[in-house]
């Protein structure tokens, strides 16, 4: 799996072997600060989409499944501080044409995190048979 | 509501932007225009913000992050300085995707403010306001003690 510019940009890799659940990781650095001290919510957003279209791209293999993004509600529930963050996403759903995701991005304890996302994806199908 | 200490003038931002400082200098934001409730700004093409590498589409997360930036800044405007604020939410429902090499312009309008909660909604589109390709809406919450 090959992430996007944009995520080079922001400073995001896979953490996570080739074949298991995509972990996506963000360094802490200037591309991301937000206020003084904190990440920018718009880089937390940058983020779990990310880990969302990861786990939509990993559920759906090498298909050549073309996915557009319809809406995404993203909960801020902490401050991301001055540290690695780290995210993950959840395929909820996977219909034919619509797929229900959600994503999650925490620092140093997964158990508190610092934001959630939810999100619709369209999907156009290469086979029918995928369906 | 007590008037903020620290005055905000949305016209300064381009200073912060044009030293590319944080997120907002990184994505290229620029200042556009703002009234008593709104402000525009507005985000470049830039190849560094790809999403899909096929179509050369700008990763939403770019536009998540540029609407935030501009609906932060509508509140600002409105309660007449800088206040320390949270995002809780944020909703973006992409319209349509941004047209490659087009200019985004994103306006942010704080709609409602109570003593503790700004409510927020704006549009970004790439040329036409009439064609919209993202629609938000949120709420922020004030930190400071004096909020």
């Amino acid at each position: 799996m090959k992430l996007p510019p944009y995520a080079d940009t922001l400073g995001i890799a896979l953490a996570s072997a080739p074949g298991e659940p995509p972990l996506l990781t963000m360094a802490f650095g200037g591309a991301v600060i937000g206020r003084p001290g904190f990440l920018h919510g718009g880089a937390i957003a940058g983020l779990l989409e990310m880990a969302a279209i990861a786990a939509l791209s990993h559920a759906l293999g090498d298909e050549g499944d073309r996915i557009k993004p319809i809406n995404v509600t993203i909960d801020y529930m902490r401050g991301g501080r001055e540290r690695e963050t780290w995210a993950q996403g959840i395929v909820t759903r996977l219909g034919t044409r619509i797929a229900n995701v959600e994503a999650m991005a925490w620092q140093e304890d997964r158990t508190r995190p610092i934001a959630a996302a939810r999100m619709h994806y369209m999907l156009t199908r290469v086979s029918a048979s995928a369906a | 509501m007590d008037a903020p200490a620290i005055p905000f003038d949305p016209s300064s931002l381009q200073r912060l932007f044009d030293a590319r400082i944080g997120h907002g200098g990184m994505l290229g934001v620029r200042y556009e225009r703002h009234a008593a409730d709104w402000c525009e700004l507005a985000l470049p093409y830039d190849a560094r913000l790809i999403g899909q590498p096929d179509t050369g589409v700008m990763a939403s997360g770019a536009i998540i992050a540029l609407m935030d930036m501009a609906t932060s800044c509508a509140v600002w405007i409105r309660r007449g300085g800088f206040v320390p604020q949270a995002t809780l939410d944020l909703r973006v429902d992409y319209l349509r995707p941004a047209t490659p090499g087009r200019t985004v312009i994103g306006r942010g309008e704080c709609y409602r403010l109570t003593r503790s909660i700004a409510f927020v909604r704006g549009q970004a589109h790439d040329g036409d306001a009439d064609d919209p390709l993202a629609h938000v809406a949120g709420t922020f919450m004030f930190t400071g003690t004096g909020a």
